[in-house]
């Protein structure tokens, strides 16, 4: 319950865009304060093995490791740089016109009694990454099912593998890596699918596939899975989807489908696949709660907007990473070093902005090839679940919807209970409301606003702040 | 007058709804407008509350004690009104356990329940032991505890839709995103209004409009002294009902009664049927400035722990916020405005709105249709009653076009979510500036020519 | 190609881990050894569990999105409920039970 701590630049986030924020802050002179959830740096791009279980050769796991790992190390070492491990910024009190007061409790995550501590930054550089988006479909909701992520997670974070024989579908560039990592965890990948098709990844990535582009990392880095494709004898369709989960306590068996160019399952084309787990990523969606309490301004694709210096339209508060849209690492980085000079005061290093101009291309194309097309509707029937936590199915949004009437998500949540359970619609929100999209809806993007951005025991509430004489 | 009036109900709330239920089942043209999405505003920010716990003796109570009868009567109507699948209110006549726990408050405690007593509230004093066996789980730092058996609750939001749909079936209009810009006037009558949608006439518009009705009146051309007062709420993740009650430290009447702008904070606790708890509940004067901050939060759990100790090890989830009413005489505003024939008013419920909305309606409903057999009570509400001359001289304070949403959620376009698109803006352009509200769309109102003047009402420059 | 046969074992890692250490909890009541450093989720699923929880209307839930946004992979850890079992690395001597009871 102390006063809160001035902070000259305070980042939130410890993944890549945090990590060069904190980096290029420190570099331009200024005391950097590093706020990260988790017990280490590296977000979940670079989510590895705990300190306990040392390995010889985790780089096989990684891009960047190396980068990565004397990053980590200067900045853990560097006097000047705290970097708070376990601080979970639970809430933010926005002020107008400059950063707002960020509110953390440190210790365990979902612990008891951990540790307020308040930080008034002169600069804040938000780097909150984003988290995957997996459209429902029937039997998303089995156990064995997971988002592509989690296989992520827990192979190079835990080297479990999320079943023996499992399929990987969604879209978008993530699905390689997934795959290459669950090789290497012990498990067999029955196949690849993007829901995307020819044309859509053609259009999409160009004429000038980016191998072509400047991003000579990237093609590398391509090339790397699609030698692991052949190497595993991975089968990689497109224009394909699981478009249903089967079994009682767990998924037994899959249906793929292949799909029109906007993502309707072409009738007579399901085939049934044996498998013991899926997982399953249609992209990312930026973790915007704290910039839009913060007051950021958003685009309309639900990204922050920011100008050239990584700046949002609220003064002295910066975005790097995915909170900008969704680009990947090396955007992620370049944004990162441009925020964190911007944050000291400095000019961004000319290597930064160029290499933000090439990856924002990178960026732009890979929003295109691999965006979401409304077909995905066609394959979720009324029982299928839409929102997890509170069990509530498409047929009854529907219904709902249709017996209100009501335009607004604040009332259509409050009648469905969509989006209303523990993870606060982090899972169903974009789903729900584009489920929900046909009534017209006037505050579109409001699953995204979260007030309270992780949730905290009542005893830790009340112990947060220093409550002030003007209350009574 | 006869029915087939037509009525235009600002407001798509549970005053609003309420009201358009009761005059399109007498047979009235009802249209109920809103510039947002129905139940978005007031009526999605609170708990439900449908109490009597609260009112000291007076014609608040009054008024409640018809609002609870007409709860149990609506009920059993919208069974036939409601389509099938409807989800269901989730009304409880759960009680309300009222508990001190310093001398003091007990004493005014147990004082205010005698007062009630006195005018036929069932306020049953209740030792120790008894709290206990009502609430296992209460502090035991108690000093007196007061069970009121009567307090009610029901989900807010879906009530509201209920009678919005309640209203439909008897051949209600409900149009979501329509603004009123300015009034229709024909010989010093008020003959409908302007709105976003076009010119839309009615024989009688009714202003329901929550903490927002001033800035409506404002457009009609008078002054409403409803003003916002900010209150916050906190939910719990789901757990096993602990509390059985609605349970309320003392200091939570004495907070609604007040005037002061400064955050008052007393502890409302109760369970849902979701299985959620909801903490409320703070009270704040700051205009229409919708942020949430930890203070407010922290001040919130701290109550509660003063009464369910179990609490502190309990998950919150979420955390919520609105505006409630507030008028300085604290009773709602309801009647006809007699500075503007066919304006009519329903709103200023503080904080009671969602359990007084249906006796509210009952009221409208009479003064307008069936104005000799209107309860004198109705009296007591008028827009130009002796009482609301207390308050601030002057004009209504508030500007009339606040933003009532958060600045990042103002620079997004209304309509459905596109799809996301290719590269978004890029180096060299302008990060927009938060907080810039939209181009409201309209003309100024045309001023009326007011004969006589409410207190506190200055005549708008350049009138007439 | 056939599933590989018996589980993903530290000798056939190729990242070649060190020997780790173990972490001793219990789970359900019953006593349970995983490695040091692993969360509980991890310790749930290397002992073959995919589901530890009930949704609303009952269910299976278990692991979902891995990273902590999700909430689905609930349990109770020393007495203390709604701790994600993905987020949270066990320590010697934790008491894991399941969140069953959390439906409306």
């Amino acid at each position: 319950m102390a006063e809160p701590h001035q902070v000259p630049v305070l980042v939130i986030g410890g993944g890549p865009a945090g990590m060069a924020a904190a980096r290029a802050a420190r570099r331009g002179g200024r005391r950097v304060v590093l706020v990260e959830a988790s017990d280490d740096l590296g977000g979940q791009y670079w989510r590895h093995l705990p300190a306990e279980r040392p390995a010889a050769r985790e780089d096989l796991l990684h891009h960047g490791w190396h980068w990565f790992r004397r990053m980590r190390d200067d900045l853990l070492r560097d006097p000047g740089c705290d970097v708070v491990l376990g601080g979970h910024v639970w809430s933010v009190d926005r002020r107008d016109g400059r950063p707002p007061l960020v509110h953390v409790l440190v210790g365990a995550p979902d612990g008891a009694g951990r540790l307020p501590r308040a930080y008034e930054p002169t600069a804040l550089v938000l780097a909150t990454g984003a988290h995957e988006r997996t459209l429902p479909f029937p039997g998303w909701d089995l156990p064995g099912v997971f988002t592509a992520g989690a296989a992520q997670a827990l192979a190079k974070g835990e080297r479990i593998a999320v079943g023996r024989r499992v399929l990987v579908a969604g879209s978008g560039p993530f699905l390689l890596p997934v795959a290459s990592s669950l090789v290497r965890t012990g498990a067999l990948v029955a196949g690849v699918l993007e829901a995307a098709g020819p044309g859509q990844l053609a259009r999409g990535w160009g004429s000038r596939p980016w191998r072509l582009l400047a991003a000579q990392a990237k093609a590398g880095e391509l090339a790397g899975y699609v030698r692991d494709l052949a190497a595993y004898r991975i089968p990689y369709r497109t224009a394909a989807a699981v478009v249903a989960a089967h079994g009682t306590d767990r998924v037994e068996a899959v249906t793929v489908a292949r799909l029109t160019p906007d993502w309707r399952p072409v009738p007579g084309s399901e085939r049934r696949i044996v498998v013991d787990a899926v997982c399953a990523g249609h992209g990312f969606v930026p973790r915007t709660e704290l910039a839009i309490a913060a007051g950021c301004a958003l685009r309309a694709d639900g990204s922050v907007r920011v100008d050239d210096g990584q700046r949002s339209s609220v003064p002295g508060v910066l975005i790097a990473g995915e909170l900008t849209g969704i680009g990947g690492v090396d955007l992620a980085v370049a944004e990162g070093l441009v925020a964190g000079s911007v944050a000291a005061g400095r000019t961004p290093p000319p290597a930064a902005v160029r290499g933000r101009a090439v990856f924002r291309e990178f960026a732009a194309r890979l929003a295109a090839a691999h965006a979401i097309r409304p077909g995905w509707q066609s394959w979720v029937d009324d029982r299928t679940v839409v929102c997890r936590c509170e069990d509530v199915t498409a047929g009854e949004l529907r219904s709902v919807a249709a017996l209100t009437g009501s335009r607004g998500l604040r009332s259509l949540k409050l009648t469905t209970r969509a989006a209303l359970g523990l993870c606060q619609g982090r899972t169903c929100g974009r789903s729900m409301e584009e489920i929900l999209g046909p009534a017209g809806l006037l505050d579109a993007g409001r699953t995204a606003h979260r007030p309270l951005a992780i949730p905290l025991r009542l005893g830790e509430l009340a112990a947060s702040t220093v409550v002030g004489e003007d209350v009574r | 007058m006869s029915a087939h009036l037509r009525v235009l109900v600002v407001g798509a709330g549970i005053v609003g709804a309420a009201v358009a239920r009761v005059l399109a089942r007498a047979g009235c043209d009802v249209v109920v407008v809103d510039r947002g999405a129905t139940a978005g505003g007031t009526s999605a920010s609170g708990e439900g509350n449908i109490l009597v716990s609260d009112k000291g003796p007076g014609p608040e109570l009054r008024l409640t004690r018809q609002t609870l009868a007409a709860w149990g009567r609506v009920r059993e109507e919208l069974r036939d009104e409601l389509p099938a699948g409807f989800p269901g209110l989730e009304f409880d006549r759960k009680g309300g356990l009222v508990v001190a726990t310093t001398p003091a408050g007990a004493d005014n405690l147990l004082t205010f329940a005698r007062t009630q007593r006195a005018a036929g509230v069932r306020a049953e004093t209740v030792d120790a032991v008894r709290a206990h066996e009502l609430e296992p789980d209460l502090t035991r730092d108690l000093t007196a505890a007061v069970f009121y058996p009567e307090d009610a609750q029901v989900q807010p939001v879906i009530a509201t839709e209920a009678l919005l749909a309640a209203a439909r079936r008897h051949g209600a209009r409900v149009r979501q995103r329509v603004e009123v810009t300015g009034p229709l006037l024909a010989g010093g009558r008020l003959t409908g209004v302007r709105s976003t949608a076009g010119d839309l006439p009615a024989d009688a518009v009714v202003v329901a409009a929550g903490p927002w009705s001033a800035g409506v009146a404002e457009r009609l051309g008078v002054t409403l002294p409803v003003r916002p007062r900010r209150g916050t709420v906190l939910v719990t993740s789901r757990m096993p009902a602990r509390v059985r009650h609605k349970v309320y430290d003392a200091d939570y009447v004495g907070s609604v009664g007040s005037g002061s702008a400064d955050l008052q904070v007393s502890s409302v606790v109760e369970s849902t049927a979701a299985g959620t708890v909801l903490i409320g509940s703070s009270r704040e004067r700051r205009g229409f400035d919708d942020r949430i901050e930890a203070r407010v939060l922290a001040a919130l759990a701290a109550k509660a722990l003063l009464l369910f100790p179990f609490l502190a090890d309990v998950q919150v989830m979420r955390a919520y916020g609105g505006f409630r009413p507030y008028v300085p005489d604290h009773l709602p505003i309801i009647g006809a405005d007699p500075r503007l024939p066919g304006l009519w008013h329903a709103t200023g419920h503080e904080g009671a709105g969602i359990g007084l909305s249906l006796a509210t309606a009952d009221l409208l409903h009479d003064l307008l249709l069936a104005p000799d057999s209107a309860d004198p009570l109705a009296a007591e509400f008028r827009p130009d009653r002796p009482g609301l001359a207390s308050g601030q001289p002057g004009r209504n304070e508030q500007p009339p076009d606040q933003p009532r949403t958060t600045p990042a959620s103002r620079d997004r376009p209304a309509p459905a979510r596109e799809r996301p698109g290719p590269a978004p803006e890029w180096p060299g352009t302008a990060p927009d500036r938060p907080g810039t509200a939209p181009e409201r769309p309209g003309t100024a109102p045309e001023r009326p020519g007011l004969e006589r003047e409410w207190p506190g009402h200055r005549p708008p420059e350049g009138a007439a | 190609m056939p599933p590989p046969d018996g589980p993903f074992r530290p000798a056939d890692d190729p990242i070649r881990p060190a020997p780790a250490g173990t972490v001793r909890i219990e789970v359900a009541g019953e006593p349970v050894q995983g490695v040091a450093g692993q969360t509980i989720a991890g310790i749930l699923l290397a002992g073959g569990r995919l589901a530890w929880r009930r949704s609303r209307t009952g269910r299976p839930r278990g692991v979902f999105c891995g990273i902590g946004v999700c909430f689905d992979c609930l349990v109770v850890v020393n007495g203390l409920r709604d701790v994600r079992a993905c987020q949270r690395r066990a320590a010697d001597g934790d008491r894991v039970e399941f969140q069953e009871d959390d439906r409306g």
